[in-house]
């Protein structure tokens, strides 16, 4: 089902007859100019005229590619957000999540989680106006002073979703683990409910040439660091599993009935439980190393590559949604 | 606390845990991933474990006092502090002071 909104589509037909109406009379008078004498000089200047023309009309083309798809994705994102909401009303009208049990506890973890995609789904088209905001000010080389807002304002967007997904864990931490709020092939790439920072500093080592010595050898710190406490927090994660295995396996069969299998087997679960409660800590971990890695990049770099760090993130973040969707709408025997 | 404070400086890297905790095991795995060798102290395994135990509450404030990571004596921080030295690239040099590394 596709969602047009019919104003922007005609706005950007206008931009597209104002610059063709541009290029037609640029071509005009390169024309001209080559009518009325042979001279070399001229004709190289008219050859360098009608590139420079092709080159404009070619990144004007690209430019409005770029807005429509952006568009397509800012409306899509709007959708989902309606269609979000329409749930949340729906459910709150009925009271309970429909469940096996129509348990309150159950609905309670219910809501969290759909309360959490709610405001994921917010932030998300509140990131996606930072971004474009971002690229606005690259692409106009504005000056340091200004893209510094900008920037701040796109890091401090940041900061919030380590907010949401804190509060989130809080009231459902196996929804956040699950990555179920994300689209599947950002799910593929999942470790501990979000993004490898070391993966991230890897798809970014060709985006922010040129770079000191100084940034490079900082950098590939910042990579072995945020490596080595992933997998630092990866075998914490690993020990809990087994431990937790090990738990529920020595715990004795409730139907045994001593009072001493029964005592046991509530101290196993006990012990179960309590280990479960440290998958908030893992997670929050996890969301730390991400804040830190991004906050230490932005220390290393300099404004202008910050803004560029930014929206290559961004951009490779969107390549894997637009992924997602493709993959959800492909065709089916 | 004197027990704490004493056994702290006796090494170089001093981590007080407890053996069922895993972001101990976790933290006690980045450092061994560093090349250190740290003391560990057991705080469910020490017969004054307790005492330690509330020791470290008063001196860091929370009420799970563990992994308490301590370099050159001095308090360094629990898991997050540790992970954002390490980001930040204080921690090797912190260790590296105390004579914790070779390298």
């Amino acid at each position: 089902m596709e969602v047009t909104s019919p104003r922007t589509d005609t706005s950007t037909d206008a931009d597209t007859d104002e610059k063709n109406q541009m290029f037609n009379d640029g071509q005009m008078v390169g024309l001209a100019t080559s009518d009325c004498s042979d001279r070399s000089k001229e004709k190289t200047g008219d050859q360098k005229t009608l590139r420079r023309l092709a080159q404009n009309r070619e990144a004007a083309r690209k430019s409005r590619l770029r807005k429509k798809a952006y568009v397509q994705q800012l409306e899509s994102s709007r959708l989902k957000l309606t269609n979000l909401e329409q749930e949340l009303q729906r459910a709150r009208q009925q009271g309970i999540f429909i469940s096996g049990s129509g348990d309150q506890s159950h609905a309670a973890n219910g809501n969290g989680a759909l309360a959490f995609d709610i405001e994921y789904a917010r932030w998300l088209e509140e990131q996606n106006r930072h971004i474009s905001e971002l690229r606005t000010a690259v692409n106009a080389h504005a000056s340091d002073a200004e893209l510094r807002i900008v920037v701040d304002g796109a890091m401090a967007q940041y900061d919030n979703i380590w907010k949401l997904k804190s509060n989130g864990a809080k009231s459902d931490v196996f929804h956040m683990l699950s990555g179920m709020w994300k689209t599947p092939a950002e799910r593929c790439f999942l470790w501990l409910g979000g993004f490898r920072s070391s993966e991230i500093l890897k798809l970014l080592a060709n985006h922010l040439e040129p770079l000191t010595d100084q940034q490079l050898s900082s950098i590939r710190n910042l990579q072995q660091s945020s490596q080595q406490a992933e997998d630092a927090l990866s075998q914490g994660m690993d020990a809990l599993q087994q431990s937790l295995a090990e738990t529920l396996a020595s715990a004795s069969p409730i139907g045994s009935g001593t009072s001493g299998n029964v005592a046991n087997y509530m101290g196993q679960m006990a012990m179960a439980m309590g280990k479960l409660g440290t998958l908030e800590n893992f997670l929050h971990q996890a969301d730390n190393l991400r804040q830190q890695t991004l906050q230490q990049l932005h220390r290393i770099l300099t404004t202008r590559q910050s803004a560029r760090a930014l929206l290559a993130i961004h951009d490779y973040l969107s390549r894997l949604r637009a992924l997602s969707s493709l993959w959800l709408a492909r065709p089916r025997e | 606390m004197d027990r704490v404070v004493g056994l702290a400086s006796q090494r170089a890297v001093v981590i007080f845990s407890v053996s069922s905790c895993c972001m101990c095991y976790a933290i006690k795995t980045l450092f061994g991933e560093l090349g250190c060798n740290p003391a560990i102290y057991e705080l469910d395994e020490d017969p004054a474990g307790r005492e330690m135990e509330l020791a470290l509450i008063r001196l860091i404030g929370k009420k799970k006092p563990v992994p308490a990571v301590f370099i050159g004596g001095r308090f360094v921080g629990l898991t997050e502090q540790v992970m954002s030295h390490h980001l930040g690239g204080t921690l090797v040099p912190l260790l590296r002071d105390a004579g914790a590394l070779w390298l």
